[in-house]
């Protein structure tokens, strides 16, 4: 498959991103990697995602599909050839976009609202939610992987995607916090997960540096926080 | 029909009358010819069925196939979709899919939220909500005038009806209803002529049509439910 047939925009940072770089890699899919100054949307962007005017974007034989997981499950079929990201099974799929679906809608909005957290009260709020919701996930773990390393089974597969692409802004999370979320003795399921997940072949490349990651969220974040302060005044 | 069944499938649906997420799913079994019971709960006093089957939400639809439970109603349509194979709601080409399931995302978040919002809200959230769906109904108006013509009616293109077609559908009996309940305007015909005429085509589906509720008696619901919540808010 030429390079260019397959392209991927995306930003280093974003974590949705990261999702289609290990479906791609899962696959052995060869690709380009075009990164998108987000302050400075290029035309592909704009021109590929029109609707949302954001990344990531898979561009395959000059068609963009768009919405991360949408383009998981794209390259899942697309390239059906094994490994599958997803089970075969219908049941078992509908229960792996079951999870899926609750960490989109729930888990990571709550993640997301740690940063937004004003006060020490809600900030302390936030981050409970967001340890409940891993207690849930340590529990669906359980069933999912039935002993195994993965959500998927013995390797990694649309579930541990969809999650573990967060494992950095976790880190992050804790770091600003000085807080722990992923807690070993609440949840020894998925902080053993976490580990392999990150080692995983498909990840371990792309996922992005911890220290990295922390300085570029502190930035943005204290950025934020100064252009809320000046809007207030 | 399901055909060539070694066991009888047990299909269950747990639902409530003017839930537009029951109703998908209805809409997506009659599609396919599936055969199943509908059991309608009480949301005040769950049943322990719905508990079980549905813990982490504890809401409905729940489809219950064969004892095994599915929750989420774009989980259950896709569910429903690859298990009975025949007249597929999702297209074969991967690309296709990928659009479908990128509008079926954008519906959800754009224009269900939106909706749900502007019904529980009143003031200024209430406006930031109507706003949205104002615009999402735009990018939609878009699309629909992209797709649609005399020859093709609806989203699921030549086939007829479709996931997109389904997972939209509920907003020709609901919109309007939460509308007057939650005092706002956004549907327009000068503004969605397709989208419009989309619903006035949706509506007039021999399956369809008979499944569609008396107006007066979700207006009734939803005020119920608009009071309790604006009462609930007003005390904090």
């Amino acid at each position: 498959m030429a390079t260019s047939d397959v392209k991927l925009l995306g930003a280093w940072p974003s974590p949705f991103a990261l999702r289609v770089h290990i479906a791609l890699n899962i696959k052995s899919i060869d690709y380009e990697c075009l990164e998108e100054n987000l302050l400075a949307k290029s035309q592909l962007l704009l021109q590929s995602n029109p609707v949302h005017k954001k990344i990531p974007v898979l561009i395959h034989h000059d068609k963009p599909i768009c919405e991360s997981l949408a383009i998981v499950q794209y390259i899942d079929e697309a390239w059906s050839s094994a490994p599958s990201i997803l089970p075969s099974d219908p049941y078992d799929r509908a229960v792996a976009r079951f999870w899926a679906a609750y960490i989109d809608d729930k888990w990571f909005p709550w993640l997301n609202g740690v940063a937004n957290a004003q006060g020490a009260e809600a900030k302390k709020a936030a981050l409970d939610q967001v340890r409940e919701g891993l207690v849930v996930l340590e529990e669906a773990f359980g069933k999912c992987s039935k002993g195994k390393d993965f959500f998927s089974g013995d390797r990694i597969g649309y579930v541990d995607i969809a999650l573990g692409c967060f494992l950095r802004w976790v880190y992050v999370a804790e770091k600003r916090n000085d807080v722990k979320l992923l807690v070993e003795d609440k949840m020894p399921g998925l902080a053993a997960w976490a580990n392999k997940f990150c080692e995983d072949g498909a990840v371990k490349d792309v996922m992005p540096d911890k220290d990295e990651l922390l300085e570029f969220a502190n930035m943005i974040l204290e950025a934020r926080a100064k252009l809320n302060a000046s809007s207030n005044n | 029909m399901a055909s060539g069944a070694m066991q009888e499938e047990q299909v269950k649906l747990l639902g409530i009358w003017v839930s537009p997420f029951v109703k998908r799913v209805e809409w997506a079994l009659k599609f396919k010819g599936v055969e199943y019971e509908y059991v309608e709960e009480d949301l005040i006093n769950k049943s322990s069925l719905l508990l079980t089957s549905n813990p982490v939400h504890q809401k409905v639809p729940v489809l219950l196939h064969n004892g095994n439970p599915i929750v989420e109603s774009l989980v259950i349509i896709e569910y429903i979709d690859e298990n009975w194979k025949q007249n597929p709601m999702l297209p074969q080409d991967p690309h296709e899919r990928a659009k479908a399931r990128f509008w079926a995302n954008f519906i959800e978040q754009k224009i269900t939220e939106a909706t749900r919002t502007a019904l529980l809200t009143e003031g200024e959230q209430q406006e930031k909500a109507v706003k949205e769906l104002k615009e999402a109904m735009e990018v939609l108006e878009g699309e629909a005038a992209a797709k649609l013509n005399d020859k093709t009616l609806f989203f699921g293109g030549k086939n007829g009806l479709g996931y997109v077609d389904i997972v939209l559908g509920w907003i020709c009996n609901w919109v309007e209803v939460i509308e007057e309940v939650g005092g706002f305007k956004v549907l327009d015909p000068q503004k969605q002529p397709h989208i419009h005429k989309w619903m006035a085509n949706f509506v007039e589906v021999p399956l369809i049509k008979p499944t569609l509720l008396p107006k007066e008696k979700m207006v009734v619901y939803f005020q119920m439910v608009r009071q309790a919540v604006l009462g609930l808010a007003a005390k904090k």
